[in-house]
């Protein structure tokens, strides 16, 4: 089972809740993704705390844990003060952690990163940092006391599926105790499935379902992409090999079919 | 599928909300034979209804990228409507460009949307010499108009006078006041009745410049939000709007950043601009974001219109006259209770 914090969950597949055409369409693609997890961006979705009351009622009516985030936040100081106001407004210690380098790139800020993940630790938060494949930082990140890392796949909103496949399955070999789960540019079921067969915990995913033509539908393909992946993993993948390996016995083939 | 019903061209009836929801039932009510009273709360400025604040896009193609089929259904017919009944009701079409970074973003609205024709960097300083030069491509939406809100009220509150209607401003009735057929069109006013409705935040600003002319309102693509630049006339533009999930009023700075970035996107002279008004209004919304007509006995109920006020009206209209004089229902729109 998947575990946050000590607490399990039975989805691999964590959804953003911004960008759907409606609340109804929301609800329903969330449900279709079978995820347990939404994440809810305090900034550019909930407007600092003054969003209706109806809109909430909506997500809490799909009986699910919100992870809030600190999205939009480009200074260690604005990412610590938004964490410390989703902790008042939805009364949890998890915090999806983005400090952002840069508007144009939404570049992780890694140093700012590692900084704000150590205050809102020694604060008593539960931090689930959003960081890029590099493993130095994730180290840091852990020695910290961060027992999620959520490295993305390629820039935010990208759509582009893992661009570094070896960086991401070194993480992973390095890091086996620690919840890995590949956060950002996951543009089709397949790039998930490819997260899970690496190994990673989970995927962390929003506009790929969000703005697909048909959100719900395309939120069962994430569901069924990130199942798949998983139990690939779990039964064993085979290692790839340079030269085509028969799964046929060859002996006994007539010579005219094995020289052609 | 149809009703019964007992109306007679003669009932009297009352609708609340001035508003362009409550408007176009009077009209059409009214031009129908009805004695028709329409109660307003604000007055005859109408500053407190949603449409004072709006766009006024007739713009079902474009609409149709984040709404579904319903919507473009009921605006092709209100689209009839307007040029029936405002023949002058501009029809310029509307050109969507987007800044070269949101290239995909632009790609998958021309996929989603129909309607359109592509136009290359000439297409589109032909259309709009303001433009020449600025954008490499752009999509032509050529059926789609716009109205101007604050023009248009007071037009449509004339018409209803002239064709008998009766208007009380500065008059807050409920439904339950009121004896006989009721149309209530409060819009989020009228969420003691109507508990699923929620409030949808919309920005926006209007400036003035005479160094930029357009004919037809540009939409630039924005991750978020449909963000229209609307010539008004008077060498104004209105700037608008964005959707947040969020009931509070006023114009927060992110979101002024982001409308006038968007109109210096669209043309760098519009930095010279003067900001004449910022304002917001929140849109009466259902959770899936689509407009209803419920119907429980003499009250009917004509809410929901969310982003798309003025493109719904008329349809909408029409539908609540068909189900008063026929019976007929409409089962994607109509719900009886």
């Amino acid at each position: 089972m998947l575990n946050f914090y000590g607490k399990t969950f039975s989805s691999r597949l964590l959804i953003g809740t911004a960008l759907y055409p409606s609340p109804a369409i929301m609800q329903e693609a969330i449900r279709a993704s079978g995820a347990n997890i939404v994440t809810v961006s305090l900034r550019r979705e909930a407007a600092g705390g003054k969003t209706g009351d109806a809109f909430w009622s909506l997500i809490r009516e799909l009986d699910v844990t919100v992870l809030p985030n600190t999205a939009g936040c480009r200074s260690v100081r604005e990412a610590v003060t938004t964490a410390q106001l989703a902790r008042e407004l939805f009364g949890t210690p998890w915090i999806k952690l983005e400090v952002i380098a840069d508007n144009d790139t939404l570049q992780p800020d890694l140093v700012g990163l590692v900084e704000a993940a150590a205050i809102l630790i020694k604060d008593g938060f539960e931090v689930f940092p959003y960081c890029t494949e590099d493993l130095s930082v994730a180290m840091r990140l852990v020695e910290t006391g961060c027992k999620v890392v959520m490295p993305w796949a390629a820039p935010i909103g990208s759509a582009k599926g893992i661009t570094n496949r070896d960086a991401l399955k070194l993480m992973r070999e390095r890091l086996p105790d620690v919840t890995l789960v590949v956060d950002a540019g996951l543009g089709a079921p397949s790039h998930a499935a490819h997260a899970l067969e690496l190994g990673y915990d989970a995927v962390l995913l929003n506009t790929a379902v969000a703005k697909a033509a048909d959100p719900v539908a395309m939120a069962t393909a994430f569901r069924l992409g990130v199942e798949a992946g998983r139990t690939a993993f779990e039964a064993g993948l085979m290692e790839a090999r340079d030269f085509a390996s028969p799964s046929t016995p060859v002996i006994g083939t007539p010579f005219w079919h094995a020289v052609s | 599928m149809y009703q019964k019903s007992d109306l007679r061209g003669d009932s009297p009836v009352s609708i609340i909300g001035a508003g362009i929801a409550g408007a176009w039932q009077a009209l059409l009510f009214a031009q129908a034979g009805h004695a028709v009273t329409l109660y307003e709360r604000s007055d005859a400025e109408m500053t407190l209804s949603t449409g004072h604040w709006a766009g006024g896009m007739l713009a079902p193609y474009c609409e149709a990228e984040t709404s579904e089929p319903v919507i473009g259904r009921l605006g092709a017919r209100s689209l009839d409507l307007w040029r029936e009944l405002f023949p002058n009701t501009p029809f310029n079409g509307s050109l969507v460009v987007a800044h070269p970074r949101d290239r995909a973003d632009f790609e998958r609205f021309a996929k989603l949307t129909t309607g359109h024709v592509r136009l290359d960097a000439s297409g589109v300083g032909q259309l709009e010499p303001s433009l020449d030069g600025r954008f490499r491509d752009g999509l032509f939406y050529a059926d789609e108009g716009h109205v101007e809100p604050r023009k248009l009220l007071p037009e449509l509150h004339a018409r209803i006078e002239a064709a008998g209607g009766t208007i009380k401003f500065r008059c807050d009735v409920t439904a339950d006041d009121l004896d006989g057929i009721v149309i209530d069109c409060r819009g989020l006013s009228a969420r003691d009745e109507q508990k699923e409705l929620r409030g949808v935040k919309g920005e926006m600003i209007i400036i003035e410049t005479n160094e930029v002319e357009l004919s037809r309102p540009v939409r630039l693509i924005h991750p978020r939000w449909p963000l229209y630049v609307i010539p008004r006339g008077d060498s104004k533009f209105m700037l608008g709007a964005t959707s947040i999930e969020a009931e509070d009023t006023g114009v927060s700075v992110r979101s002024a950043l982001e409308l006038l970035g968007a109109a210096y996107a669209v043309h760098p002279a519009f930095a010279e601009a003067r900001i004449v008004e910022f304002g917001s209004a929140l849109r009466p919304a259902f959770p899936d974001n689509l407009p209803r007509i419920t119907v429980r006995k003499d009250k009917i109920a004509v809410n929901g219109l969310y982003r798309h006020g003025f493109l719904l009206a008329p349809a909408l209209a029409e539908l609540t006259l068909a189900y008063m004089q026929r019976g007929a229902i409409d089962n994607e729109v109509m719900r009886c209770v």
